[in-house]
């Protein structure tokens, strides 16, 4: 599925008729085609597309070296995106966000906000013990297992750990907005990470 | 653009609405669209602003009026569609942005003063 890589600019609302809906603003940045990986040479059908501008000092030599010999420019970042139809395309081209079409179901992927070590409440929603009437319980997970027989906590028991900064992906997304001037696009509803932090938008659902 | 603040300054001027300056204690006339099965109408309703709510696109209006002995408050998002237009009737003098205090006040005592 094609894609982008856009960067979340922050929430903002838009009147649809008579409501107002909430959305995510991200400036997409456009798409250079690197490399198209074919059936024949790759067994796999994909774009390779470059995101950002670099200068070459900030690039390893041999990335240079690719980006020299297909004669496109310096890019920051390198992302593939499976897609059949490869020979609508040819090396060079630049995807934009004109792509997307309002009202229609995007995907977005990403890392979510990091939350560093979080108690069970927090990262699998536990209740807690009782606040008051002398409950010394107040964030704690409890038990965590049986006796003597097993003699050990089950693999896999929720505890207490690392939680956030990790790969997220929201499958349902509406476009509700397209600016194709900008190159920003908006869609219905939170996205994953902060403002700032770099996601991924696939074109349509998942198949 | 690289902010959602410019992003709902250039929303805002597409949008074409022309607002005056309002500020808590004003009266004004606002004209609502209102829709009746498949008509649509103006509705005016007056009052005195007593919260000036929010920025950009998220701003929001307060305005608190007596309808037959009862007071009701209602909110409106400057640039939302259905708010067609605001007039400014008077202008208030007050001390506070939030007039809360209007609530518990009747008749005489829930006058402002006008700006002059």
């Amino acid at each position: 599925m094609i894609g982008l890589m856009a960067r979340k600019m922050g929430m903002t609302q838009i009147f649809e008729s008579d409501s107002a809906i909430p959305v995510t603003l991200l400036k997409v940045e456009p798409g250079v085609i690197v490399d198209i990986k074919t059936q024949e040479k790759n067994s796999y059908c994909a774009l390779q597309l470059g995101f950002g501008d670099v200068k070459e000092n900030k690039l390893n030599k041999s990335l240079v070296g690719c980006f020299k010999k297909k004669n496109v420019p310096y890019k920051r970042m390198l992302r593939e995106f499976k897609y059949q139809n490869i020979k609508e395309f040819k090396i060079g081209d630049v995807i934009g966000v004109d792509i997307f079409k309002v009202g229609e179901t995007a995907r977005v992927q990403g890392y979510s906000k990091g939350k560093g070590f979080s108690g069970t409440m927090k990262r699998h929603g536990f209740h807690g013990g009782p606040a008051s009437h002398g409950g010394m319980m107040d964030r704690k997970p409890g038990s965590i297992g049986m006796c003597e027989y097993p003699g050990r906590v089950i693999k896999g028991k929720k505890m207490a750990g690392h939680y956030g900064n990790k790969k997220v992906t929201i499958k349902t997304s509406r476009v509700v907005f397209v600016d194709k001037e900008n190159s920003i696009i908006g869609l219905k509803g939170g996205v994953l990470g902060g403002s700032g932090s770099w996601v991924k938008i696939l074109k349509g659902k998942q198949q | 653009m690289k902010s959602t603040y410019e992003f709902e300054k250039s929303y805002i001027e597409k949008q074409g609405k022309e607002l005056p300056e309002i500020r808590s204690g004003d009266t004004v006339k606002v004209h609502t669209k209102i829709k009746e099965g498949e008509k649509e109408r103006i509705q005016i309703f007056t009052g005195t602003v007593i919260r000036n709510r929010g920025s950009g696109l998220n701003k929001t209006l307060t305005v608190r009026k007596m309808s037959y002995g009862i007071g009701v408050e209602r909110i409106f998002p400057l640039y939302s569609p259905s708010v067609e237009k605001i007039e400014i009737a008077k202008r208030g003098k007050v001390r506070r942005s939030r007039l809360y205090y209007l609530r518990e006040r009747r008749g005489k005592a829930a006058r402002i003063k006008e700006k002059r």
